[in-house]
């Protein structure tokens, strides 16, 4: 019955054979996408401009708020930077929506297959950030990579970039404190990904995995590449608008409110002794604190950039965000189904020691 | 022809969104079907599901790691019965 299925499997081979007869059809598509795409985004960088005096206006001219009251800094700070952050978040989740039509989660594990450690964190730690999964798919994927022969300090590295360097995340750290703060964030967890896998698999951990993933057979699956229509790529970039942006936009305009909060009403520095870089031990509490707490990117950066604003050192911001984002309990408690609870903890052991060194850098360097 | 569609995914929200999307879809079509849930990690692996919700319909894996539109699922019962 499988052996009989197998034809289907000779992965590759249709995904190359076919362009000559379906590519004229696809550009085209991609040529009316883009004649559609340019005027949006043109409509889309106009709002994008007039926000921030918009938002002045609302604030100070309409309400009437004084410009210096705390009361108006925080409405101008929350109109501003709410709509700024989910135009933003609109944008990107569209486009990574459209890039990850190109990656599949088996596309990504034959790339893997085989790979050797090092050069295969690398490339798992990379894969992670574009290669569409949730969370309740770890196990599966994870089953579904190792059984295929992707190394499992390989696999870990994907599992660890993968919720760690997001959209997002990205999106929310771009908008709320600049480029470098985002390009940082995600040099960062690229490097702890690969990191954690690379130590995992010197240490030769194979048997900390339950027995019975191992002897799992996993099954030929989707088999041959589909071919997909441009047209379909933007409905993904459209549907992960739908889900993503969905979803988290409560979250969102709740940090932003609380983040406006803060800036308007705690005084500046009131954060400087607590998680300034003075107090050697910020970093390890922020962490400590960090891997309970589960929440998501978005509710979590607005606050912290507030923090930040308040004098919290970046590095310690940075240590409690990704143990916010990166390790999480429900993550554990998914992932035991598969690893033993020795491996569990090494796997946490590790990936904190390097949210622990990212924090302790950050707070040295700036 | 005996039409079996399995729905696989350990019961996040998406699975279970899923599983009602495809009993509405054999509704639609006045298909009769058995609908079986496949929970456990172990055989969702062996399926060849590598990203939940999968769908499988007479042993083939025909969609997996995203939620289709009632009428997506529909195109894919009907292909399925024509082959």
């Amino acid at each position: 019955m499988k052996a009989q299925e197998m034809p289907a499997e000779p992965s590759g081979a249709t995904g190359t054979a076919a362009p000559g007869e379906t590519s004229p059809r696809r550009t085209r598509g991609l040529g009316r996408y883009l004649l559609a795409g340019i005027p949006a985004l043109a409509l889309w960088m106009a709002l994008y401009w007039v926000l921030e005096p918009f938002s002045k206006w609302v604030a100070f001219d309409l309400a009437g708020l004084a410009e210096s009251s705390r009361l108006g800094m925080a409405v101008q700070f929350f109109l501003f930077e709410a709509p700024k952050v989910l135009m933003l978040l609109l944008l990107v989740v569209f486009g990574v929506g459209i890039l990850r039509s190109f990656f599949t989660p088996e596309r990504t594990r034959r790339i893997l297959a085989g790979k050797r450690e090092s050069a295969g964190n690398l490339l798992a730690a990379l894969l992670g950030v574009p290669t569409p999964f949730c969370s309740c798919s770890a196990v599966p994927l994870f089953i579904g990579f190792v059984t295929a022969g992707v190394p499992l300090g390989v696999t870990l590295s994907f599992l660890v970039a993968s919720p760690m360097v997001n959209e997002v995340a990205l999106v929310l750290l771009f908008g709320l404190f600049g480029w470098k703060v985002a390009a940082i964030y995600a040099g960062t967890g690229l490097s702890i990904a690969v990191f954690a896998g690379f130590v995992i698999g010197k240490l030769k951990l194979e048997g900390w995995v339950e027995e019975w993933v191992y002897a799992t057979s996993a099954g030929a699956g989707m088999g041959g590449e589909e071919q997909i229509a441009w047209s379909d790529r933007v409905s993904a970039g459209l549907q992960a608008v739908r889900d993503i942006v969905g979803r988290v936009w409560p979250y969102v305009l709740a940090g932003i409110a609380v983040g406006a909060g803060i800036h308007g009403y705690v005084p500046t520095n009131a954060m400087a002794h607590l998680m300034g870089k003075s107090a050697w031990w910020a970093v390890p509490a922020a962490v400590l604190i960090g891997v309970p707490m589960y929440s998501n990117a978005a509710g979590i950066i607005p606050i912290v950039q507030a923090l930040m604003e308040k004098g919290a050192a970046l590095g310690t911001v940075l240590a409690f965000m990704m143990a916010v984002i990166g390790l999480s309990l429900p993550e554990a408690v998914i992932l035991r189904k598969v690893l033993k609870p020795k491996l569990i903890a090494v796997y946490f052991g590790v990936v904190a020691l390097g949210i622990l060194a990212v924090g302790y850098l950050f707070n040295m360097i700036f | 022809m005996n039409l079996d569609i399995r729905v696989a995914g350990p019961g996040c929200r998406n699975c279970q969104e899923l599983e009602a999307r495809v009993i509405k879809a054999l509704e639609d079509l006045r298909v009769e079907a058995t609908v079986v849930k496949v929970t456990d990690f172990k055989d969702i692996a062996a399926l060849g599901i590598l990203t939940t919700p999968g769908l499988i319909i007479n042993g083939k894996a025909v969609l997996q790691g995203k939620l289709p539109s009632v009428g997506i699922v529909k195109g894919l019962i009907l292909e399925a019965m024509r082959s």
